[in-house]
């Protein structure tokens, strides 16, 4: 019998799993939520839109047009699913959903290839119109060719501060300021680890210059106050502490905020696949083997989905998770194979963490966040709330604390407070984040229309 | 209601497409996302229901849901995943539609 393999995703990761897959003569289906393939990275411009690869994707321009160049070349020899949303998994199936139609696809494999998005620390004003995620201001520019506001400034921490900061000022854009809560000296001190990958270090220096060199204020080891606005006009402005001490005030009509990138792993979840929690990002994530496998047998984990570990890093661990699936169905797979991009995967994991040693999640920014802050965006619930339903029921989980506050039970189901309340949990309750645990992924994992029709398989 | 909150930089030589917007007409571009088009023209595009103002969406890639708008048969979209096109008619608040139609 031919092997029902499911690749979900269409980034780097899904794309190199894909062709490891059709290069041993199977034919994987594709499941792929965004209109076109590329993911969030190399995510493609509208077939009418003519800005060039080189401006569209700087430096990394070459691996972009590399990989949409084996998709199109794959495009016959795959079932893809482009525009489709997978919402649950269960019982070796995938429930599937387009526009209004629905249906479920069985599978003896499946690989979750499915990305990462900005992992966000609340700050009072961030439900202001006029604040977006850092990833949401770059799908703004390279999707769309505009910017978010007239005067822009990125703040947070990690390596897509400076790149989408830096993307701005190459488009054109106003880029009022950068802040960055992590301090300079923690750079110096993860060198070391940053030197696994000396080009992208190369690359991360480069920006800076970019920015300078366009008259763009840095501030690094800044402690962000609130976005400042109202709830009719949106943002206009942003006030922060200098590492010096000095307070600040700096006008601007648009916030792009992020702290670096948080894995998609609700599907992951949905399949019963173990998690573990990783002490230095201070989240949960699949427990894998160096291959991508869960503990789920016939599930894999790929990409940045898995951990974040960056685009080149996704390519190789799509390969990996493809030649494992290769070897499970029994087929003959070179140890070599392996053991290549294993050990590309090494050196991406020693560069990941000195990003996460240089510019680190801010869990204390959570403790401090005032009451009267908005930490879940999407019901308006503020820390405050949080707090008192912490202090009246002592549910110091995440999830008996959503039961009760309705943090995480909004919209987007948790992606961008759950990290966040965990941490407010954990400090209020006084107990370790770990103990806080992890919001459950629910299905559907995105809201569903309310009138879906059920395919004919 | 306030200004437009997102600029163009690029890309504007594109076919001119007019939407409607609660009733109101509005030129795009082919190619744009529902959200950019009004976000080129509008300050907001839609308003929380959680009495907190308005909205002009957060992640644009289809996570947070906070750009949701509505066609006239009540029909739910993203405004940050949907592309335009001519005489797409959307409004910014859920249409009343009585509870035998859900």
């Amino acid at each position: 019998m031919v092997p029902r393999i499911v690749i979900v995703g269409a980034g780097p990761a899904g794309v190199r799993c894909a062709e490891a897959l059709v290069a041993a003569g199977l034919r994987p289906t594709v499941i792929d939520e965004n209109r076109r393939d590329g993911g969030q990275i190399y995510r493609r411009q509208p077939e009418n839109f003519t800005r060039s690869y080189a401006t569209l994707y700087g430096t990394e321009a070459h691996r972009a047009a590399a990989l949409h160049g084996t998709f199109d070349r794959l495009r016959d020899r795959i079932e893809y699913l482009p525009e489709t949303l997978v919402w649950n998994v269960a019982d070796r199936h995938v429930y599937v959903a387009s526009g209004t139609r629905q249906r479920t696809i069985p599978f003896d494999m499946l690989a979750l290839c499915t990305g990462a998005a900005d992992r966000l620390m609340p700050l009072k004003g961030w439900n202001f119109a006029g604040a977006y995620s850092l990833g949401g201001a770059q799908v703004a520019l390279k999707s769309q060719a505009c910017a978010i506001g007239r005067q822009i400034v990125f703040a947070g921490t990690g390596a897509l501060l400076y790149l989408v900061a830096a993307q701005y000022v190459k488009a054109g854009a106003n880029v009022a300021a950068v802040l960055d809560t992590s301090p300079r000296s923690r750079r110096l001190a993860a060198l070391g680890k940053l030197l696994a990958q000396p080009s992208v270090l190369y690359k991360g220096v480069a920006l800076e210059l970019t920015l300078r060199r366009a008259g763009v204020h840095i501030h690094t080891g800044v402690e962000l106050h609130e976005i400042l606005g109202s709830a009719d006009a949106g943002v206009r402005g942003l006030s922060f502490r200098e590492a010096s001490g000095k307070q600040r005030q700096i006008e601007c009509d648009a916030v792009g905020l992020g702290y670096h990138l948080r894995p998609e792993t609700q599907l992951a979840d949905l399949a019963r696949c173990e998690f573990r929690f990783d002490a230095s990002s201070r989240q949960w994530l699949p427990k894998l083997d160096p291959d991508g496998r869960t503990s789920v047998r016939g599930v894999y984990v790929a990409g940045d989905g898995a951990r974040v570990l960056g685009a080149n890093a996704a390519e190789a661990s799509g390969k990996l998770a493809a030649l494992a699936v290769l070897r499970d169905l029994g087929f003959a797979t070179a140890w070599e194979s392996f053991a290549e991009q294993r050990r590309a995967l090494k050196k991406f994991e020693r560069f990941a963490q000195g990003l996460a040693e240089a510019f680190p999640w801010p869990a204390q920014q959570a403790a401090q966040l005032p009451d009267d802050a908005v930490v879940c965006r999407c019901e308006s619930v503020t820390a405050g709330q949080l707090r008192g339903v912490i202090e009246k029921t002592g549910a110091c989980e995440a999830n008996r604390a959503k039961a009760f506050s309705r943090v995480g039970m909004g919209r987007c189901q948790g992606r961008y407070c759950g990290h966040a309340a965990a941490e407010i949990i954990a400090h209020a309750a006084a107990v370790p984040i770990e103990e806080a645990g992890r919001l459950r992924g629910q299905a559907p994992v995105k809201p569903l229309p309310i009138a879906l029709t059920e395919d004919e398989q | 209601m306030m200004s437009a909150r997102f600029v163009r930089l690029a890309e504007t030589a594109r076919v001119p497409v007019t939407i409607e917007v609660d009733g109101e007409p509005l030129e795009a571009l082919q190619g744009d996302t529902l959200l950019v088009a009004v976000l080129c023209k509008l300050g907001r595009v839609r308003v929380s229901e959680f009495g907190d103002g308005n909205r002009a969406g957060f992640c644009l890639m289809g996570a947070c849901q906070d750009c949701w708008v509505w066609t006239a048969d009540g029909a739910r979209l993203r405004a940050c995943s949907t592309l335009v096109s001519e005489g797409m008619k959307i409004m910014t608040r859920e249409p009343q539609t009585p509870w035998s139609h859900a």
